[in-house]
């Protein structure tokens, strides 16, 4: 902790300072300039805004949820078919409407131009036609999922789906599919982007990791996301010509729309992690003032989550009549995604050995990340057991499993970087003291929400039930308590950010002393970014003070 | 059709090739080369999503086939395979004139681009016309699954014990795949003209080689999912007869 008061040698760097230029924000202030804007900073916000609503609508079915699931009997829902329609709004706002596009939409389409040295993003128009797609998407998924109500749950399995349910499937698949092709056109963006619009100097390995994830996850959306909608076509297919696809009766086989809906939807989960990861490697070395410990690693391990997302859907389908050997291949490739995992979270540890670690509120959120990500991976391993899955599939197990990958994850991830970049995305500072207060809340709110219900699993209650038996009680009630301090501490956020627009601009350009590119520019930045193109000379992360660098000089050989 | 006045300033340019004009650049882009090269690795990523679309349908198809090779093979025997050459062989030439149009843009050549161009979507209509005479026939044999399907009398006799619901799913798969395919190639043939009259109205900076070098390469991906589909589709029983 000697070395606290050695300034970093990259933040030394002035911003460059053009008062006449006006920031992005001040660009236009019409409703016109806002939705015909082909600024990617603009579109960012655009997603931001539409997100927010929609996590707030998810959030409000789990509310329901939670308050169904305090009693034993069913009594706050009609019945059980309304339980089953507010967990399938849950959980198709959350995942594709909140989840898929979070950070990529937001800080992504914020950053990557700026972090990149770029004045934009390679196709501007195609990254605003993806908000409306979104937005198409988000408006038809919402009246269907309200005023119809759909009952499969977020996977629509068949032969549920095309035979039995009578609810509104195909056009919930539709929103599915529109979404899509936002997500794609986005991810399409991103990669040529990194491709072709670096700044002089800036080489793959000069990249942040924020950028590397970035493009992994880019890698899933483009490779994956055609196959989930082509399995929602099918869908559509079989409900409205009674065709049977995946019906035994027709000549169908239900598990091939398993095979298919996982070949995407397991990497999805890629997809809602792999960006949150990005955001771990540039908060954890900022407040630790350390560079990040071994760089070309966790920009491998990016790649490799990627690739070995892709081949292992099949632990979806333990039971599900797929054969013992396959289940075997399929649960040794499920272990294989636990090393690059690890790899980042031993990396991230390790970065803040001997740092001079500043508990702000990014790295609250961070330090939560990491905990909370290590218990959601590690359980993640139980359930690629094939023998434990036997004991935990469609118990409560799974469900706290993956809460703790995507919420105590994706979510804190999120919201670590909404807090780490609100200030050069907003030109305002937050309330410190609120900021860490609302990390506190949400830790301690989502543990109390899912710890009990890996237990509950454990005890063998099944996930999906709007009615239990009385023993179960005590654990569903903590759990509920749980929600309901997880609500505050996302009420929080929105509260005191919305609260810090009505300052005037106060954030210096560089609040965080932070190495990376995006800093080197006012806040808010300009509507090109840079008044001119920054060329690159040196690695991302060299936050280490010379001080600390004389004493633990061989440790910074980890970075070039 | 204000907006599509013609950008070059000098009307003495209308109606000649103007060589020497650079395409405008967009404000995110440093160089011409590095908004071409965008552009075209951009179209490669959608491209590549594309496969994976219809990969999803041919993995589909494979594994229903693998189960039931029988009754694919005796359904698929109902194809017109000699349509079907005939409309790759119209296919393969259509994209060999998008390859003629992308030539012309590079070359600056106006007046060949739009004969290029008009002749590639003449020959996709051409495809278009042939599928068809094919669906007529099938919905006349009553092979459309979901109007009015019924397994031939003569398939019924020759494989008596069959999985009628696997030969219906044949027919399923053959309308989504080559649907699909004709939608595609619907969408294809409305860029074609579109590159086309605004090559003969001057609309391009350049002579929109990128634009025209984009549409080719979607137009040549058309083509390679038909190579796919036509020896998937048509040519099973020939090779189960062997």
């Amino acid at each position: 902790m000697s070395t606290i008061a050695v300034e970093p040698r990259q933040a030394i760097q002035p911003p460059d300072d053009h008062p006449e230029e006006v920031s992005y924000l001040a660009a236009g202030h019409t409703v016109r300039s806002w939705l015909l804007t082909v600024d990617h900073k603009r579109i960012a916000l655009l997603y931001l805004v539409s997100i927010t609503v929609m996590f707030f609508i998810g959030g409000f079915a789990a509310v329901i949820m939670r308050l169904e699931l305090a009693t034993p009997q069913g009594d706050v829902l009609w019945s059980a078919d309304g339980y089953n329609r507010a967990f399938t709004l849950h959980g198709i706002v959350m995942i594709f409407f909140f989840l898929v596009p979070s950070i990529p939409a937001t800080l992504g389409n914020f950053l990557i131009p700026m972090m990149i040295g770029a004045k934009d993003l390679a196709f501007p128009r195609i990254n605003l036609l993806s908000w409306y797609l979104y937005i198409m998407a988000g408006a038809l998924a919402l009246v269907v999922l309200i005023f119809g109500g759909v009952d499969t749950g977020w996977t629509f399995y068949t032969p549920f789906s095309t035979m039995f349910s009578n609810t509104m499937v195909v056009p919930a698949a539709m929103a599915g599919f529109i979404a899509g092709f936002s997500s794609i056109l986005t991810g399409l963006n991103f990669i040529v982007t990194v491709h072709t619009m670096r700044a002089p100097g800036l080489t793959w390995f000069r990249l942040p990791l924020f950028v590397w994830s970035m493009y992994a996850t880019s890698l899933v959306v483009i490779l994956g996301t055609p196959v989930l909608a082509i399995a929602l076509a099918l869908i559509s297919v079989e409900r409205l010509f009674h065709v049977g696809i995946f019906d035994p009766a027709l000549g169908g086989d239900p598990v091939l729309f398993q095979h298919l809906f996982w070949f995407y939807s397991h990497p999805a989960v890629y997809i809602m992690i792999l960006p949150s990861m990005a955001v771990m490697s540039e908060i954890i070395p900022c407040f630790a003032r350390r560079p990040i410990f071994g760089y070309r690693m966790i920009a491998y391990s990016s790649i490799a989550i990627a690739a070995i997302g892709f081949i292992v859907w099949g632990h979806h389908m333990f039971v599900s009549s797929q054969s013992m050997y396959a289940g075997m291949v399929f649960s040794m490739l499920s272990f294989l995604v636990a090393i690059p995992s690890a790899i980042k979270a031993f990396n991230w540890t390790l970065t803040m050995y001997k740092g001079s670690v500043r508990l702000e509120t990014p790295m609250l959120y961070a330090l939560g990340f990491i905990g909370l990500f290590t218990i959601g991976g590690l359980t993640g391993l139980m359930l690629s057991t094939m023998s434990t899955d036997m004991h935990f599939h469609d118990t409560y197990f799974v469900v706290a499993h993956f809460h703790y990958i995507m919420v105590g994850g994706a979510v804190m991830g999120y919201l670590g970087g909404i807090h780490f970049w609100w200030p050069k995305m907003s030109g305002r500072m937050y309330n410190e003291l609120l900021g860490k207060l609302s990390a506190l809340t949400v830790f301690i709110g989502f543990n109390l929400t899912f710890f009990p219900q890996f237990v509950l699993g454990n005890l063998g209650m099944p996930r999906r039930y709007y009615e239990y038996v009385s023993e179960f009680q005590f654990l569903n009630v903590m759990s509920s308590a749980g929600a309901s301090i997880l609500a505050v501490g996302y009420i929080l956020p929105l509260f005191y950010m919305l609260l810090s627009l009505r300052n005037p601009p106060n954030a210096p350009a560089n609040p965080w002393r932070a190495t990376g590119l995006e800093w080197q520019t006012a806040s808010p930045p300009p509507t090109h970014n840079f008044h001119k193109t920054p060329v690159v000379t040196r690695g991302p992360y060299e936050y280490s003070p010379e001080g600390a660098e004389a004493i633990d000089g061989n440790l910074n050989t980890a970075f070039e | 059709m204000e907006t599509l006045t013609p950008r070059s300033s000098n009307p003495a340019h209308v109606g000649r090739s103007n060589y020497d004009e650079e395409p405008i650049l967009g404000v995110q882009f440093d160089d011409v080369e590095q908004q071409h090269e965008s552009s075209i690795m951009g179209m490669w990523l959608f491209l590549s999503t594309e496969i994976m679309f219809f990969g999803g349908l041919i993995g589909a198809y494979t594994i229903y086939r693998f189960m039931s090779p029988g009754e694919f093979a005796l359904a698929s025997h109902h194809q017109n395979v000699p349509l079907g050459a005939f409309n790759t062989v119209v296919l393969l030439a259509s994209s060999l004139t998008m390859a003629l149009g992308v030539r012309a843009a590079q070359l600056h050549d106006h007046r060949a681009i739009v004969r290029w161009l008009i002749l590639t979507a003449i020959f996709g209509t051409m495809f278009l016309g042939v599928k068809a005479i094919e669906y007529t026939t099938d919905y006349r044999e009553h092979l459309i699954p979901a109007m009015g399907f019924q397994v031939p009398a003569e398939d019924l006799e020759k494989m008596p014990d069959m999985n009628v619901g696997r030969y219906q799913m044949y027919y399923v798969l053959y309308f989504f795949m080559t649907g699909l395919h004709a939608i595609h190639l619907i969408i294809g043939i409305g860029l074609v003209l579109v590159m086309a009259y605004l090559s003969w109205r001057h609309w391009f900076s350049g002579a929109g080689e990128t634009q025209i070098d984009v549409t080719g390469l979607y137009w040549h991906f058309i083509d390679i999912v038909w190579v796919f589909l036509y020896p998937l589709l048509y040519l099973i029983s020939a090779h189960a007869s062997s």
